[in-house]
């Protein structure tokens, strides 16, 4: 009866085809909303097209939908099989994979509407709310569930990092999204002026730390391991970045509103919290990249290896640049400009959708019953495409941001502003044009992506993985 | 400078600060002095396997990395005896974000105030025909005044053209200046029922066409200029000139600022409207607003528009 016993590869199957799709949907709308900014006739004259409108649309399609999905796939698969356990209630899974696709499919139709919070990464308004927490509860359920039937002592630390992302989240989101409803459709906010300009940036912010972050650290330290065939490089250092991390994170969020009405005492907490978070942020990029010593002749070879240490790496430019953009002095000429764009691209270009992607490309073929991929060398032609498209992003963002910082500070000798502000607009455009080419190339790799998931899905086998006995050595 | 009603809060916040910082460093070193593993030699598994074949190295922390993260813990307890950041206590610098704005502004205006100070003595006639202070006010003009009036003044629709010498609020210098400094509030209300519904807005703005001699329905204007007369003439007189004190249009110089054509008078007719030109008396000193009221009187007196 044990022997007989299977994985629950049926939401994850669900939720890596979805991660897929998507992938290339957010991806399309954001390639769009770059055209705009360069052809602003781009929306046609229909509101529902205009770029506030499809803004929050590509944002929260990429991070809820595509990001989303692919921890929830991710999660469900390592949960399972480092705790040699089916996952707890399948009914209950299943409504978390129907429940979050109605999320998305609600925010698709609301957001271009114009229905909105204006709270950003948190603009749906109460009733989707409502049902997201709901899912999120279920979430819980399902993967402390799994935790709490686990056949081995120790809990793997990818779980570590998967646990702490499900629960933060879930205060995130009920805390930040309290909000008074006027009718179906609309809602006011709890909080006033400065306290809800900081509460949102405590979710923001944190948003970023553990739904992007703590998360797909989680992935990392799965697929990093497996693929590479290679112990985790320091099990001492996981323990100390984790906790470091998770702590210090819940106090970054005021260097989003630097030189404002929020006082000045939360500011400064806010700034020197960010500099501790560097050194907690880059014990994971060691953990993962060193794994590898002793392998690093693979990085030639595996494609997918490429994706997830490429990612690492992204993930340490972009956990540098972020303590440093928290600087007072440095955020005073790179806040409102586009290198904040820049900087959360390098991080949601290069770290999220790079290990989510290298993490696909291992897991869909397991769940779907083959040994690898439909075509390895398209994953490993998608992997430079994504690249260059990343590098072109970014630098063209890095350039942009910093000359729009330096002319609207500029001064002339009689005192007066040297540039205007659409002087600054122009002088982008270049810039611009770079970024949707970036834009294009990155989106260009998910299609082939999407060809490549089709394909394999097409010569898909029966999956239903026997749960493997404990390794001996627990006992 | 506190934003709470008790002292609580500030000590509340300076201790959980501190402890917190503190306990990072604390907990670094414990697990630094620590031997990894049982012998306390690199390359050995922490003992765990999962999912067949997933193991951990229990390698010690890097050092270099346990240094970079005592250096961050080390500059924010400095940064934070410095400037403000644990509760009421306001840094040994005495810096807040308020001061620095008022420093950088006082810099600002000792090094700049002479120059507009030069021109302020000057009246706005004379500073009009002076090309370098001609110069300073258009970026003056570019900078704040531009996203509504465009760049070359010329304006759009409710934005009033400031290169005719068309004038809602009165083209005197002192007119100008008053306009800058203070803003205006225009408010046309809808006259939809005073007027008769919307025959009679039909009506009256055929009269209307007819006041700057366009083609209109002859019919229409002769039952709209009754209407006009009644409900009308207090703010655009009797002639239908406009009344420059109230910012009522003049409806006969053949200028529109809200549209021309018929349907967009009867619009204006039956809805009215509040259009506001905002105050920068807190935005720009007197002897700016001086330099900038005769830049626009000057782009008036050049202009090519006027009628």
């Amino acid at each position: 009866m044990q022997a007989q016993e299977t994985f629950n590869y049926q939401v994850v199957r669900q939720f890596s085809v979805m991660t897929v799709i998507w992938g290339v949907v957010g991806m399309l709308v954001g390639v769009i909303i770059a055209a705009q900014l360069i052809w602003p006739e781009l929306n046609f004259g229909v509101p529902w097209l205009t770029y506030g409108r499809l803004r929050p649309l590509h944002t929260n399609a990429v991070i809820f939908a595509f990001g989303g999905s692919a921890l929830f796939a991710t999660s469900y698969y390592v949960v399972q099989r480092t705790c040699h356990a089916r996952l707890f209630c399948d009914r209950l899974a299943a409504f978390t994979f129907w429940g979050w696709q109605a999320v998305i499919v609600l925010a698709a139709v609301t957001l271009p509407l114009g229905i909105t919070t204006s709270k950003e990464y948190a603009e749906l308004e109460w009733p989707i709310d409502i049902l997201i927490a709901v899912v999120w509860v279920a979430y819980a359920v399902v993967f402390f569930g799994t935790l709490y039937q686990r056949r081995v002592q120790h809990i793997y630390v990818a779980n570590w990092f998967f646990g702490a992302f499900i629960i933060t989240v879930a205060l995130l989101h009920i805390v930040n999204s309290a909000a008074v409803p006027v009718t179906f459709w609309k809602s006011y906010s709890v909080y006033a002026g400065a306290q809800d300009a900081m509460v949102q940036w405590w979710y923001g912010h944190n948003a970023v730390g553990f739904f992007l972050t703590a998360g797909f650290l989680g992935m990392m330290y799965y697929f990093i391991p497996k693929q590479a065939g290679r112990p985790v490089y320091s099990y001492r250092l996981s323990v100390v970045h984790f906790w470091a991390l998770i702590f210090t994170y819940m106090w970054a969020g005021p260097h989003h509103l630097h030189y404002t009405a929020l006082p000045d005492w939360a500011q400064s907490l806010g700034m020197v919290f960010s500099l501790i978070l560097l050194a907690p942020s880059w014990g994971g990029m060691i953990n993962g990249i060193m794994t590898l010593s002793g392998a690093w002749h693979k990085l030639r070879t595996d494609p997918i290896l490429k994706f997830l240490i490429v990612s690492l790496s992204f993930y340490g430019m972009s956990t540098f640049e972020g303590p440093m953009m928290s600087i007072k002095t440095v955020n005073a000429l790179s806040h409102y400009t586009d290198w904040t764009i820049g900087h959360v691209h390098s991080g949601a270009l290069g770290w999220v959708g790079l290990v989510s992607m290298g993490s696909m490309y291992y897991l869909i073929p397991r769940v779907f019953g083959r040994t690898e991929m439909y075509s390895v060398p398209l994953i490993n032609l998608h992997f430079w495409i994504a690249t260059v498209g990343i590098v072109l992003y970014i630098a063209a963002m890095w350039i942009a941001g910093v000359m729009q910082g330096l002319m609207w500070r500029a001064v002339s000798d009689d005192g007066t502003l040297t540039y205007t502000f659409v002087e600054s607009v122009k002088a982008t455009y270049p810039f611009y044009a770079i970024r949707l080419l970036g834009g294009l190339l990155y989106f260009g790799g998910m299609l082939v992506m999407l060809y490549n998931t089709v394909k394999t899905i097409a010569g898909a086998n029966e999956a239903n993985a026997a749960i493997p006995a404990p390794a001996a050595a627990h006992a | 400078m506190s934003q709470f009603t008790s002292g609580f809060w500030d000590l509340y916040i300076a201790v959980i600060s501190v402890v917190s910082i503190i306990a990072c460093a604390v907990f670094l070193k414990v697990q630094s002095v620590r031997k990894a593993g049982a012998s306390g030699r690199e390359a050995e598994t922490s003992g765990h396997t999962w999912d067949e074949d997933l193991t951990e190295y229990n390698n010690p922390l890097p050092r270099w990395w346990a240094w970079l993260f005592y250096i961050t813990i080390a500059f924010a307890l400095g940064y934070l005896a410095l400037y403000p950041g644990l509760g009421s206590y306001s840094g040994t610098l005495g810096w807040t974000q308020v001061n620095q704005l008022e420093e950088e502004t006082q810099a600002a205006n000792a090094r700049f105030g002479p120059i507009y100070e030069k021109y302020a003595a000057q009246d706005v006639a004379a500073v009009a025909q002076s090309p370098e202070a001609l110069a300073i006010g258009q970026k003056l003009f570019l900078n704040n005044c531009a996203q509504c009036h465009a760049s070359d003044g010329g304006g759009g629709r409710g934005f009033p053209n400031l290169t005719d010498r068309d004038w809602q609020w009165g083209g005197t210098p002192e007119a100008i200046k008053t306009t800058i400094t203070d803003g205006r509030t225009g408010v046309m209300p809808p006259m939809g029922a005073a007027i008769g519904g919307d025959e009679g807005a039909k009506d009256a703005a055929h009269y209307v066409l007819s006041l700057s001699g366009r083609t209109h329905d002859s019919l229409r204007a002769f039952r709209g200029k009754t209407l006009f007369q009644q409900a009308c003439v207090a703010c655009h007189g009797a002639e239908g000139k406009g009344n420059p004190q109230l910012g009522a249009l003049n409806l006969t110089d053949g200028v529109w600022l809200h549209g021309s054509s018929e349907a967009a008078i009867i619009e204006q007719i039956l809805k009215g409207r509040a259009s506001q030109m905002p105050a920068h008396k807190d935005v720009l000193s007197p002897a700016k607003i001086h330099l900038l009221t005769a830049y626009v009187y000057g782009l008036s007196q050049q202009g090519t528009g006027g009628k």
